[in-house]
């Protein structure tokens, strides 16, 4: 089966690894990645802002980019979120666009709910090792409705543990352009999340979104802690 | 107490509030106990999501049909014997009370705990008409002897511990220090009791209007809002327009979620259904009653495309969950109503101008949509309002030209490729403009983007 990547804008400037991890995983399981070349970002960040013809610029590139039938997969619940449900949002009073924005998000799949849903990866014996707790980053959990698939996936890992995170669903204060706006805030937000990844002991904090493991690992290095901040595909592409 | 609204310096408030260790301990504990409560109420509730649906419906019919049920409410209530008044603005309800408490000889008031009363500041103008306003809601009491106002729409004092209350009650009631809060109760106590028995007026406010009966509806903890609307001969009772409910008989789908909602208890201790003054042959109640329905902008906001606000039951839930109330408190977001109810309401109610930097204080996490016992959207409402304030030109210009950009090179594979390499050849003059604060949190762009290491 091939499937279109989509590499997401933070995973391909800064952590052009979780997306080669993807690849791993995905070739692993069977579905072949296409990477649309001439993508960019889903336009996430200007339509939280409020930019709408910013994000609706960049939704409309998206959407010729990653036209046609293929099943598209993204190491981002947040830019899955993006697609599925802010899309018809911004298209509604256009409707050729709004139907392609619809079957896009028909086809979008974040990263654990392809992994579980359809590549079944929880049912192959993918290794791990050490300690591991999850940070259930927000539009995964609350827009996308993603709670138990990388819970699954971190649960099946033979010889690693799996440590549940206190209050694993409160925000970390990333929020987009939310950390530029009012970093305060955000960095005592983050702070919070620190002390709860240390009150489980786990080595390794991980998840499903860059841009809220990015704010993570920051908190993480402020306090001189010893854990080790990794994407949900770099944990699972370990195993492999 | 009176109420300058410092909306605009949302930023500069919550630094230091983010300092007040006390106040952040106070937050964190209160926020995290009723959270908890909350759950542990709602777990025995069976079809939580039918109710939910349910009570969202009903206030979907109110808003839908707003005029009609504040027009059915006025005239049941007349009927009942109260004398309903109308306020378009806050300056008329406040002057509406005065006179009627002025024309009464009214010296002495106790007051329930009312956010609309804040809302059009109550209080000062009555104070400055020499009248003694005194608050009862043990919460209300706390803060007004502070000088300060209510920061949570339900536990007004929620930002204060109970060694400062203590401290506070020494300090002005010259009782011995205590910090236990059944003793701090009684204390209170007994100092208003005195104040209700010798009170000419009590102003309340309303949980709910029945529009069918005229009715309003109350929910206390402490018995106050009792005794402020039956103890003195006059009450005056101010509300919003949205509060209708179609029926007396919609009330118990409110009954079974607002407390739990709020609080986490399964019923408050307290509801109290007002149909008319005293009537002869009742036992207790007031000898008058006039009800002040206040608009203050809520028909232009029905009007308009973020009405969903209108259907919140001030329940305060989405402030206990929200990252950013939880961490900064009330105070920060400078006006009557904080958390993200409050943001939304205050940017509509006093606007744009005033109120601007609050459509930035979320981080659109959501949990205030998952706890919302109406489904209020308040996410939605809360993305509305910022393209409203980009629209309405309240963006500064650094983040208008940003936005222009990147939605040029969002739409462009060449330039964004570009962006892509001057950002890592020039991440260290980046960093150095962004500030630790910013730029500083985040690594370097890779050497070789992902874009470039597939084939
Ligand atoms: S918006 Fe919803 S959760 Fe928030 S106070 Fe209103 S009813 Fe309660």
């Amino acid at each position: 089966m091939n499937v279109l990547l989509f590499g997401t804008c933070l995973v391909d400037t800064f952590f052009p690894e979780a997306g080669e991890a993807t690849v791993r995983l995905l070739r692993r399981f069977g579905a072949e990645p296409v990477f649309p070349k001439g993508q960019t970002c889903c336009g996430q960040p200007a339509f939280n802002a409020g930019f709408d013809a910013a994000a609706r610029a960049a939704a409309e590139h998206f959407l010729w980019e990653f036209d046609g039938n293929m099943p598209i997969v993204t190491p981002s619940g947040s830019c899955a979120a993006m697609v599925k449900h802010h899309y018809p949002q911004l298209f509604r009073d256009d409707p050729k666009r709004l139907a392609k924005a619809k079957r896009a998000g028909e086809r979008i799949y974040e990263l654990t709910q392809f992994l579980v849903h359809v590549a079944k990866a929880h049912e192959a014996g993918l290794r791990g090792k050490g300690t591991v707790t999850y940070h259930a980053s927000c539009h995964l959990t609350r827009t996308l409705g993603v709670r138990e698939e990388p819970m699954t996936l971190l649960s099946s890992l033979k010889g690693a543990t799996f440590l549940p995170m206190p209050d694993a669903a409160r925000c970390c204060g990333f929020g987009g352009t939310f950390m530029a706006k009012l970093p305060e805030i955000s960095i005592a937000l983050a702070d919070e999340k620190a002390a709860s990844i240390e009150a489980t002991g786990a080595d390794t904090v991980t998840g499903c979104d860059s841009g809220c493991l990015m704010n993570i690992a920051d908190a993480v290095r402020r306090r001189g802690m010893k854990v080790r901040v990794a994407h949900i595909a770099q944990l699972l592409a370990e195993g492999l | 107490m009176t109420h300058e609204q410092t909306s605009l310096a949302f930023r500069e408030n919550s630094v230091r509030a983010l300092k007040d260790s006390a106040l952040r301990a106070a937050m964190k504990q209160a926020a995290d106990t009723f959270g908890t409560k909350r759950a542990d109420a709602f777990a025995p509730v069976a079809d939580l999501e039918g109710l939910r649906d349910r009570a969202s419906a009903i206030r979907e019919e109110v808003l839908a049909n707003l005029p009609m049920y504040v027009d059915r409410f006025a005239a049941a209530a007349n009927r009942a014997g109260a004398v309903v008044h109308r306020a378009n603005d806050a300056a008329t309800a406040r002057e509406i009370i005065r006179k009627i408490l002025a024309d009464r000889g009214a010296r002495l008031i106790v007051k329930g705990k009312s956010m609309v009363s804040e809302e059009v500041d109550l209080n000062s103008h009555l104070e400055a008409a020499g009248m003694e306003v005194v608050e009862t809601d043990l919460g209300e009491y706390i803060i007004q002897m502070e000088g300060e106002t209510p920061s949570h729409i339900i536990v007004p004092a929620i930002h204060k511990n109970r060694r400062q209350v203590g401290k506070l009650f020494a300090d002005r009631l010259g009782v011995p220090y205590s910090d236990d809060p059944q003793v701090l109760t009684k204390i209170a106590r007994t100092a208003l009791r005195e104040k209700f028995l010798s009170a000419d007026a009590g102003i309340s406010g309303a949980n709910f209007a029945a529009a069918d009966t005229g009715s309003l509806v109350l929910f206390t903890n402490e018995g106050n809002g009792r005794m402020v609307t039956t103890v003195p001969p006059l009450h005056v009772a101010i509300l919003s327009i949205e509060k209708m409910l179609p029926s007396l008989a919609d009330l118990p789908a409110f009954i079974r979620l607002l407390p739990r909602s709020a609080t986490g208890q399964p019923i408050t201790s307290y509801v109290s259904v007002v149909t008319g003054p005293r009537k002869t042959g009742d036992a207790t109640g007031a000898k008058e009653l006039h009800i002040v329905l206040l608009d203050n902008g809520r028909t232009e906001i029905l009007a308009g495309e973020s009405r969903d606000i209108l259907k919140c039951i001030r329940c305060g839930a989405c402030m206990n969950v929200c990252p950013v109330y939880r961490t900064v408190g009330g105070h920060s977001y400078g006006w009557t109503y904080p958390g993200p109810m409050g943001l939304i309401l205050t940017t509509l109610l006093t606007g744009m101008a005033k109120s601007h930097p609050l459509v930035d204080a979320s981080t659109v996490c959501g949990a205030c949509v998952e706890v919302c016992p109406v489904r209020v959207p308040l996410v939605d409402l809360i993305l509305q309002l910022r393209r409203r304030k980009v629209r309405e030109g309240f963006s500064d210009p650094a983040t208008m030209r940003g936005m222009a950009l990147f939605g040029k090179a969002a739409a462009s594979p060449a330039l964004f490729a570009l962006g892509q390499r001057l950002a890592a050849a020039f991440w260290p003059v980046i960093r150095a403009l962004g500030g630790k604060d910013v730029a500083g949190r985040m690594p370097a762009p890779a050497k070789t983007p992902l874009r470039r290491r597939l084939p």
